[in-house]
């Protein structure tokens, strides 16, 4: 059995809304805050430039670059920890944003991928994600949040 | 997306048992996931099909390999419709309990 050389996770949600719709929602620092616990990412979302994840206090939680823009179909992330030094010294991960549409719906798939086995980085995130897509959906299905804290 | 489907993927202690691995260890191809099991191959892809109809597998194609990772998204739709409405306030105590013995800081 040959071991994967990467931590990697796939994760997907079904959302009744459109590309476009989902896209904003992923994109608009105001929205984001409402399902994101009032994080929200500070870049112009073109192809090429940094971003920020900032948390409610101002500190900086994430970095990287927006390495693939394809609105409102796909967005190519490259993604390092910024607030733990243990996370950060793993360098960058890859975050992967897929929407494609299906019967009146959305499936929104985000894999989240470094090369290198057991990243504590990936284990970070993995947890937070769930969390965020099920606000994500429960807002834009039927604009009222399941977790507020 | 659907309920039942989750509920009934999760119904049977063999496609537990697939998820338990998945969890251990994330990315698994069929061949690696039949290793151990007494199960046939065929019966393992089976049950692989039914957890994916259920959105708690997805898969993804590197070259010829096709790698199955566990999606946790609706086992935690269903925990904050059915454990989270029931504990928000009561998790929601212990928190702001836990912020104001321990100071403002979180990691």
């Amino acid at each position: 059995m040959t071991k994967a050389a990467d931590t990697r996770f796939v994760y997907v949600i079904f959302i009744r809304t459109t590309p476009e719709a989902l896209w904003s929602a992923l994109t608009t620092a105001d929205f984001m805050k409402q399902y994101w616990f009032g994080m929200h990412i500070e870049t112009d979302w073109k192809a090429g430039s940094s971003w920020r994840l900032m948390f409610p206090d101002g500190r900086v939680a994430d970095v990287g670059e927006i390495v693939e823009l394809d609105r409102p179909r796909r967005l190519v992330l490259k993604w390092r920890n910024e607030f733990r030094p243990e996370l950060k010294s793993e360098g960058y991960a890859s975050c992967t944003i897929a929407l494609e549409p299906t019967d009146g719906a959305v499936k929104l798939t985000i894999t989240h991928a470094i090369d290198r086995a057991d990243s504590k980085l990936i284990e970070a995130v993995s947890g937070g994600w769930p969390r965020i897509l099920s606000n994500l959906k429960s807002l834009l299905e039927t604009g009222e949040l399941v977790l507020k804290t | 997306m659907n309920e039942d489907a989750v509920f009934r993927a999760l119904a049977d202690a063999s496609r537990r048992r697939l998820l338990d691995r998945l969890h251990s260890e994330n990315g698994q191809t069929l061949s690696e996931l039949c290793q151990g099991l007494a199960m046939t191959r065929q019966a393992v892809a089976k049950h692989l099909a039914i957890l994916e109809d259920a959105n708690l597998v997805s898969s993804q194609r590197h070259g010829r390999e096709k790698r199955h990772f566990i999606n946790p998204v609706p086992i935690n739709e269903i925990a904050e419709r059915w454990i989270g409405k029931f504990d928000q306030p009561r998790l929601s105590a212990l928190s702001n309990l836990k912020r104001n013995l321990e100071g403002e800081s979180h990691d």
